[in-house]
């Protein structure tokens, strides 16, 4: 067996934090170690269960078949479909985006992201609103004051806390966790809770009017909200609300508690002027806390391409955008999508059930290394090489920095992009045979 | 390719409307040519149109498009056989971004300023643009190495931190913004002026430009120091913008250049109190740069109606959002910057808004030498790009100035001397400073001319230059303007009547500069020691990787190599 490669600083592709200190330990063209990561990372990059075949469903049962059939029935399925849904995104690089985009425009498709059912509401309160932000490393070396609202970094960012958040250090924070202020602020006493100096369990639903009762009392309005405002006293708010104000630089995480809580893009619209307004008495930022490690590319790569960061609809050959209309679900829900590809993500197990019964109905192809839920209704599945681990390529962070993935080991698998660059040239050859014959 | 007859403007070759014939062979112009004959009898020639400051990819632009789904809708262009879809206005996407500039003769375009962290996205995007060559510009003035390196006098480490930084960042050359303010914008302030302190830095803004502006001509870089002043965008900033031209007079330039160049004066040649006394002080700028040759400018147009205003001046974002309540939108970068997005409309009703507009002609008009001021609008700041043909004509025409101020508040001509102004442009002033000046003062020896040897950049517009009169015709001037007949790059006709012809990627140019290695040594200690405590990145996953410039055009500068002079 040859001698063990390290592979150091290596960019984990779990989830939107890309922590880029992984260190993997590969012998052979296996990975036998991973250090740093954490355990949601390491279990990623120490790779699982895997389909290994292209299958494609005859008789109601997924066969085996070569990868060029499975291309070619793919294209028939986008070729053939009045408006294909390319769904997904989240879990590959910018690279394969890119190609997704242009299979996008080439069959006339609509091409969403997971955000339709995570941040996208986030989106549209920053289409209203605007972001206040900045990097992580902004919020580590200067933030005194943190507030995580409807989030579990937790347990779903493990290593937020420790590297960029409150537990981390930098130049005007030397003292670390001892030196901030930490306050959570959810439905239910999570993990995160536990790392709070004050925790405000707040009414389910109840997120906008707290935010409201906050902005109130931070204007100087407070004689007009009542005593009690989503479960917390008007006294504990306006502690916080002066906790907020007297911060030398604060930052806000939010998850997806707010944004698909009632109200929904609502409360990130309110979230957003909260935070602009605390700009007026202190300095503040807000991220919301990206899940997949590259839901943030698909919609930057969506953005310089169609001008729009999700929901684009390319039917008309121009790129549209009407979230409410050209978005995977409503798409679904009304019957209108009529094929779909499904791709690094899994719609089966996370579209609401009526959504999932929709998908069932028509032609779905999937790309991913792994089989899940979509693979059951899917017609033709195509298995790829896990981008991050066997193929390199782009990423963005949860505060839209992008970094390069590392290729760790080898895979005998195509890449997501080359995968969508064969069902390109197979609908464009279908294509012209079809024009041919017209002639 | 030969083209024939065109009657030429190229005034870095003393050629000012000749008729003659133009030669390429293998993308460069050249002695002799064959092969497709373009007859341009009579037509309008001039090197391919070269911007020097225009913002056009990166996180800020993004943020741009991601925020105003109402400015992507302007615009729309579904694809077709050759061109991807556009859309947008202030915002388009990448490849209208591309194809717009040729369409308007344009061939390279300089992205006006890039964070180096955040450096891998802005090339992810201008690899997205079509057809045209590009670059970008570093932002160093709020950089807490350079802020360390300036406070303990080693201009040496300087330098060797800004070569290290342009190649980090795949970077063209050194931008300054709001020197010191992003830095305070870390904690919600800003610095008042060139000689106050920075917070936690001891070192004042002055003195960061001063020592960039040596650092820069220590490495002999191809451009010099391009500068965005303190106090941008506010009443009375004049003053500040003469004391910073003002301390960098004696620095020698290391090439036949300017020693700093300043963006989007129109921004800071502001006088008053505030702004209900607010009115211009163009020609006072304008007497120090007719009496100064270390200083050249831009002019950052602003024209009326849509803009998305986009800055690393994070202070002056958040100014804008407070003043229009519009949304708003910051970001901090870690250890080196600040920025902002507000979309913006101007309004001829708006007596502050007409004052800028006549501010920035007033500029360029009583400039005298149009080597020292280019045409810009700041795109998107001031206007989007699409718009140059708009600003080209009210500087050839006096009618059409007068015509446009009739139509402003009547309080104008108290507050700028726009009206006494009777100078008209001509077709030469126009070609340098929409071309050879720009690559002049970027230092780009193959653009912006026409000699043998040069890049065959060419735009052919459909105008005959002997039978336009440019003042009266103005109309007809700024639609030909808008649709180049032809527009050449690199040899390859891109654009004809305005219907995109091909679309060859552009090259992307950054700037690879050498120090010595004792400076380097010195410096990585420090690099280091940011990386391990500061940074939220690895200082190994920091760099641009070079798989994202596939279309690279490398330019050596630095101590260890030996340089031509710049025509």
């Amino acid at each position: 067996m040859s001698e063990p490669i390290l592979i150091k600083d290596a960019v984990c592709s779990f989830c939107g934090c890309l922590c880029d200190d992984i260190d993997v330990e590969v012998a052979g063209s296996r990975i036998q170690r991973v250090k740093h990561a954490c355990r949601l990372g390491s279990s990623k990059i120490m790779g699982h269960e895997r389909m290994q075949n292209p299958m494609i469903r005859k008789n109601g049962e997924l066969v085996a078949t070569s990868f060029q059939e499975a291309y070619d029935r793919a294209a028939q399925i986008l070729l053939a479909a009045n408006e294909p849904l390319l769904y997904g995104w989240a879990c590959t690089s910018c690279e394969a985006h890119k190609k997704g985009i242009l299979l996008a425009e080439e069959v006339g498709g609509v091409i969403d992201s997971t955000a339709t059912v995570c941040h996208g509401p986030s989106v549209i309160g920053i289409e209203e609103k605007g972001l206040p932000g900045a990097t992580l490393g902004q919020v580590k070396n200067r933030a005194d004051t943190i507030v995580f609202w409807g989030c579990n970094p937790a347990e779903a960012h493990p290593r937020h806390f420790l590297r960029y958040s409150s537990n981390s250090s930098g130049r005007f924070t030397p003292q670390g966790r001892d030196g901030r202020k930490v306050v959570v602020v959810d439905v239910r006493e999570t993990r995160t809770a536990k790392n709070a100096d004050k925790f405000f369990r707040i009414n389910p639903g109840s997120d906008y009017e707290v935010i409201s009762a906050l902005r109130m009392l931070i204007a100087g309005k407070g004689e007009s909200i009542p005593e009690e405002v989503g479960g917390v006293l008007k006294a504990d708010l306006a502690d916080l609300a002066d906790v907020l104000k007297s911060a030398r630089f604060g930052a806000l995480f939010f998850g997806l508690g707010i944004t698909h809580s009632r109200g929904r893009y609502k409360n990130i619209d309110n979230a957003l002027s909260l935070v602009a307004e605390l700009n007026q008495y202190s300095k503040f930022v807000i991220m919301p806390m990206r899940g997949h490690y590259n839901v943030g590319g698909i919609g930057q790569t969506l953005a310089w391409s169609s001008g729009y960061p999700m929901s684009v609809d390319y039917t008309r050959g121009a790129p549209y955008f009407n979230p409410g209309e050209t978005a995977a679900c409503d798409l679904l829900a009304r019957r209108d999508a009529d094929a779909a590809l499904v791709i690094a993500a899994d719609a089966g197990s996370n579209f609401p059930r009526a959504i999932v019964e929709a998908l069932a109905e028509i032609p779905v192809i999937q790309i991913d290394p792994y089989e899940n839920p979509t693979t059951l209704l899917s017609d033709v599945v195509i298995p790829c090489a896990i981008a991050g681990v066997e193929v390199e390529g782009t990423a963005y962070r949860m505060d839209g920095l992008a970094l390069r993935l590392r290729k760790m080991v080898d895979c005998s698998l195509p890449s997501d992009e080359e995968i969508l660059t064969h069902i390109l040239e197979s609908v464009q050859k279908q294509r012209g045979s079809m024009s041919t014959k017209e002639a | 390719m030969i083209i024939k007859g065109g009657m030429v403007y190229d005034p870095a070759n003393g050629i000012y409307g000749e008729e003659m014939d133009l030669c390429i062979d293998k993308g460069k112009i050249a002695e002799d040519g064959k092969g497709e004959v373009i007859d341009a009898r009579g037509l309008l020639v001039m090197p391919g149109g070269v911007d020097a400051h225009s913002h056009i990819a990166g996180k800020k632009v993004n943020t741009g498009r991601i925020m105003r789904p109402d400015d992507s809708r302007l615009g729309t262009e579904a694809r077709t056989a050759i061109c991807r879809p556009s859309t947008g206005y202030t915002v388009p996407n990448c490849y209208a971004i591309g194809y717009r500039y040729a369409r308007m003769g344009y061939t390279t375009v300089f992205e006006a300023a890039s964070p180096i962290l955040e450096a891998r996205h802005t090339h992810e995007e201008l690899e997205a643009i079509p057809i045209i060559d590009k670059g970008a510009l570093t932002l160093f003035g709020n950089n807490w190495q350079v802020m360390e390196c300036v406070r303990d006098r080693d201009i040496s480490k300087l330098a060797a931190y800004v070569a290290w930084a342009l190649r980090a960042a795949r970077g063209y050359g050194v931008k300054i913004v709001n020197p010191g303010g992003g830095e305070a914008w870390g904690f919600g302030s800003n610095v008042k002026g060139i000689n106050d302190p920075v917070p936690g830095f001891d070192v004042t803004p002055g003195e960061i430009i001063k020592a960039l502006a040596e650092a820069n001509e220590m490495l002999r870089l191809p451009h010099s120091i391009h500068v965005h002043f303190n106090n941008t965008g506010k009443p009375g900033n004049y003053t500040t913008a003469l004391e910073t031209l003002d301390l960098l007079k004696d620095i020698k330039p290391s090439r036949m250049r300017q020693v700093v160049h300043v963006t989007h004066m129109q921004f800071s040649a502001y006088g008053g109190t505030g702004w209900r006394d607010f009115e211009s002080k163009a020609p006072i700028i304008a007497d120090y740069f007719n009496a100064h040759d270390h200083a050249t400018m831009d002019m950052g147009q602003l024209l009326f109606g849509s803009a998305t205003t986009m800055t690393a001046d994070a202070p002056l974002e958040y100014g804008n959002a407070r003043l229009t309540h519009n949304k708003w939108s910051n970001h901090d970068i870690e250890l080196e910057e600040a920025s902002g997005v507000v979309p913006m409309i101007y309004s001829k009703k708006v007596l502050t808004n007409a004052v800028q507009w006549a501010i920035g002609l007033e500029l360029a008009l009583l400039v005298k030498d149009p080597w020292k001021i280019l045409m810009t609008t700041d795109n998107p700041n001031g206007s989007p790009f699409v718009n140059y043909p708009e600003v080209i004509t009210l500087l050839m025409s006096q009618p059409k100035r007068e015509a446009e101020m009739a139509t402003l508040h009547d309080q104008l001509p108290k507050r700028t001397t726009l009206a006494e102004i009777q100078r008209e442009m001509d077709w030469t002033d126009i070609a340098i400073m929409t071309r050879a000046a720009s690559a002049r003062i970027l230092g780009m020896q193959d653009k912006g001319h026409l000699g043998p040897g040069a890049d065959a950049d060419i735009t052919i517009y459909n105008l005959k230059v002997d039978e336009v009169d440019t003042s009266k015709d103005h109309a007809l001037v700024k639609k030909a303007l808008s649709s180049a007949k032809y527009t050449i790059k690199g040899g390859v006709v891109v654009s004809k009547e305005g219907q995109i012809q091909a679309t060859p990627p552009g090259r992307t140019f950054w700037v690879d500069a050498g120090v010595p290695k004792e400076d380097s040594d010195r410096l990585m200690a420090d690099i280091e020691e940011k990386f391990a405590r500061y940074y939220s990145v690895q200082l190994s996953n920091y760099a641009v990787q070079d798989a994202y410039l596939p279309h690279a055009k490398v330019i050596k500068a630095g101590l260890s190599v030996p340089l031509q002079e710049v025509a």
